[in-house]
């Protein structure tokens, strides 16, 4: 976002978040520190946004994060050109453009931070979609690092116990795989330490999210996926514990002196997928003029969704299930289930999908989920098909209309 | 040849097939959609395992599910599923194989698709201890959830002797893969295709009788003087496009080998019929060459396919994708990239059924044949 040098509006300035600015340092540092890896002789790992990084932490490898990678280019507008790189090497313009920017960057250091710090291996967890499977085959290809692939079969109705024996096996295998990359023991205790840290910063972002269920709310999910990115990237540090400790501090602080995300909260509304990266700014005023606010999200709330299944005591042991059962690895009607919850947590007037052709199996079953919850809620739901970085997949006049309209049904 | 005259008339209608088939046995039916189905199980169970190839008519029923960006065989399975087209299915079986698929498995769920559901959870690494274990045990559980959907037990007896069988017809299969290979005149493209769809949705038994005869007829077959046709390997997912093969040797090819999933991978391999029955059956659908959804080699798929390409001595390779096949499409560039330094051309055809034109996919065939 462009910080523009016009005087200060007072008004806009009792909105913003102030923690931003911390934000911001924690994760040029992370940058800086990842980058210069080399010279500091830590091992850097590429992982999935939804792949266990707390071994990671505790063998003190520097997690990276291409999916991440992919949301800055997104909001830096390099999309579309990266994407077009990627599809003259012959990747499908349909392919997910987080995957195309990506493997189009590595060649060429391209992106808005020159291109990610290269890595010692790559981690893969299939928990978020089978993409992510073949693009780190390719990059496995490209760089000749090792890969580990971190396996966790689909629960569409249960997570079987041929399935929780499978997934815990490779635990194991993931350590023994970590310990031969860095030629050392995994320390048992700091492992333990991280899993709590990691539950704790869990806690924190339910905590922080839970806040908008206050109306009117103290932000929104255009806030939401700009503070995501630490308990992505860094879930099991102190850092995160302490930041997100601060961000809820400031939001109840918010909430007390009635200072909202939105000036006029009227309508309160649930988003759907991943973000439209090259334009949360648009969304987020052209939703704001209508008097209407994103409180919540299906997005952010992954990286907290499984809390329930982690036995502090033993993180390792029973971080199988959690890392199983994450929202885009269970079914469709649970997915639902889990929308609805969020209505009624949020108090949620109406429900706007994203169709993200990057994204199958996030957008596959949204027409079926969308129906359950109308059935089952009444809420009306809107659909607006884009992309979260190929800028050439959205239409801005199209999606405008299409908001319009429907914020007149809402009102 | 009469009998491909009678795999022909199967499988220009297969579900009045399987439905005549239904009523004739008094026997059921499981319909599935991949190639790491374990058959073999149903088939033993005294069930028919169909492949849903999908029928491609009112699609537009799949809008009310699907976006437009989801590959048209699913969206034409879907259709099919719900609009009583498939209604002779006793159930429907799904391993997980691609996001699309997955996804397909919940929505075929929800809106209550023909019959009992079965999710197969299968691995997607094939290359690990833990993983083998965990396929022989789905594969075990997948045992038993299907004679609880079928009410009938499952004996070891019934496994070894579909077992027998299925090594049986895939050895014959490669035969006429092998036959064709040496001499693409004794049989052509199409008609073998043909054969390949009959394989996923007959009786096996009556299937394998029917092949032994055309085996039998292709080697008597005097020899006849070649045909001076461009030698072409097929590449790809799964093809429910069943004129596409003499589409493309209607331009002056000779298809030698057809490597895609709905070719000569799915008759890969055989059975040991020994030991623990169920793991053997696991096995092989480990050992085989991975389909791109699963991970067990970072090259082995490459490497396989420019050796297919020599052995064949192929003119060139056409890789045959369905639009929006996520899997196929992420190892195009690598793949080609190998054939490319081997010194073998090759051409990508992105189809959707139905095709949107024919003429369009001769056009550039044509142009591609001209360059070898
Ligand atoms: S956007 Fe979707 S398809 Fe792409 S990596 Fe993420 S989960 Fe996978
Ligand atoms: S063709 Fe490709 S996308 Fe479609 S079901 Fe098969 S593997 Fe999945």
């Amino acid at each position: 976002m462009s910080d523009q040098t016009k005087p200060a509006d007072p008004e806009k300035e009792k909105r913003k978040i102030k923690a931003v600015g911390k934000m911001k340092e924690i994760m040029t540092a992370y940058y800086i520190e990842a980058k210069t890896a080399e010279q500091t002789g830590r091992k850097i790992a590429w992982i999935t946004s939804g792949g266990p990084v707390e071994p990671l932490i505790a063998m003190d490898v520097i997690p990276v994060y291409p999916e991440n990678h992919g949301a800055m280019i997104g909001a830096a507008k390099m999309g579309p050109d990266l994407c077009e790189k990627a599809e003259s090497m012959g990747y499908s313009r349909d392919l997910c453009s987080y995957a195309r920017a990506d493997i189009a960057c590595a060649p060429v250091n391209g992106g808005p931070i020159g291109g990610l710090p290269k890595p010692d291996m790559l981690i893969c967890c299939n928990n978020i979609c089978g993409t992510v499977l073949k693009w780190y085959q390719v990059q496995a290809r490209y760089f000749g690092v090792p890969l580990f692939i971190f396996d966790t079969p689909f629960c569409h109705t249960v997570f079987s116990a041929e399935a929780r024996r499978y997934v815990r096996r490779q635990v194991d295998e993931y350590i023994q795989f970590l310990e031969d990359a860095c030629k050392r023991r995994l320390d048992k205790d700091r492992m333990q330490a991280v899993g709590r840290l990691s539950l704790e910063g869990q806690r924190l972002w339910q905590a922080v999210l839970d806040t908008t269920a206050h109306k009117p709310a103290p932000m929104s999910a255009f806030d939401a996926f700009f503070q995501l990115a630490l308990i992505v990237t860094l879930r099991g540090t102190q850092t995160v514990v302490d930041y997100y400790t601060a961000l809820l501090a400031e939001m109840k602080e918010r909430i007390e002196n009635r200072i909202s995300a939105v000036p006029k909260e009227t309508y309160r509304l649930l988003w759907d997928n991943l973000p439209v990266w090259y334009r949360t700014r648009w969304l987020s005023e052209k939703f704001a003029a209508h008097e209407a606010c994103l409180v919540a999200d299906t997005y952010t709330s992954a990286w907290c969704g499984t809390i329930k299944y982690i036995d502090e005591n033993d993180f390792l042991g029973s971080m199988a299930e959690a890392y199983s059962r994450i929202y885009l690895n269970i079914g469709v009607d649970e997915m639902a289930n889990n929308v609805i919850a969020m209505i009624d947590k949020y108090r949620v007037d109406g429900v706007i999908m994203h169709s993200n052709r990057s994204c199958k199996p996030y957008s596959f079953g949204q027409y079926d989920i969308r129906k359950i919850i109308q059935r089952e809620r009444g809420v009306p739901v809107l659909l607006i098909e884009a992309d979260m970085v190929d800028e050439r997949s959205f239409s801005e006049s199209q999606v405008e209309t299409r908001i319009d309209a429907f914020m007149e049904v809402l009102k | 040849m009469k009998e491909i005259q009678l795999f022909q008339d199967i499988v220009a209608r297969p579900y009045d097939y399987a439905r005549n088939w239904k009523k004739e046995h008094s026997r059921k039916i499981v319909g599935h959609f991949c190639s790491y189905t374990p058959e073999e199980i149903i088939y033993a169970a005294g069930a028919l395992p169909f492949r849903i190839f999908g029928s491609g008519d009112a699609v537009s029923r799949s809008d009310e599910h699907l976006q437009a960006y989801s590959c048209s065989f699913v969206r034409s399975a879907l259709a099919d599923g719900l609009t009583g087209k498939l209604d002779f299915l006793d159930g429907t079986v799904f391993p997980h194989t691609c996001d699309t698929i997955q996804r397909l498995s919940d929505i075929w769920r929800i809106n209550s698709g023909p019959g009992f559901h079965t999710d197969i959870g299968l691995p997607v690494k094939l290359n690990t201890a833990s993983a083998g274990e965990y396929l022989k045990n789905t594969f075990k559980k997948f045992k038993t959830e299907l004679s609880g959907n079928l009410g009938t037990d499952i004996s070891a007896d019934a496994l070894i002797s579909t077992a027998v069988l299925f090594n049986r017809l895939r050895r014959d299969m490669q035969r006429i893969f092998d036959l064709r290979r040496e001499d693409p005149t004794v049989i052509s493209g199409g008609d073998l295709q043909t054969i390949v769809k009959a394989s996923m949705i007959m009786d096996r038994d009556a299937f394998s009788e029917n092949l032994s005869a055309v085996v039998d007829n292709l080697k008597a077959a005097p020899s006849r003087p070649p045909k001076p046709l461009k030698r072409l390997v097929l590449s790809g997912g799964m093809c429910n496009i069943s004129s596409m093969h003499a589409l493309i040797e209607d331009c002056g090819a000779a298809i030698v080998r057809d490597d895609s999933c709905s070719g000569a991978r799915y008759f890969e391999g055989a059975i040991r019929p020994d030991g623990d029955i169920i793991e053997s059956i696991a096995e092989r659908y480990i050992e085989k060459i991975e389909c791109p959804a699963k991970h067990a080699d970072l090259f082995r798929r490459g490497e396989a396919l420019v050796e297919t390409a020599k052995t064949s001595r192929a003119d060139g390779v056409i890789f045959l994708f369905l639009k929006f096949c996520d899997p196929h499409a992420f190892d195009y560039p690598y793949i080609k990239g190998l054939l490319d330094k081997e010194g073998v051309a090759s051409m990508l055809l992105e189809i959707e059924a139905p095709l949107p034109s024919e003429e369009q996919v001769k056009t550039r065939c044509q142009a591609f044949l001209e360059t070898l």
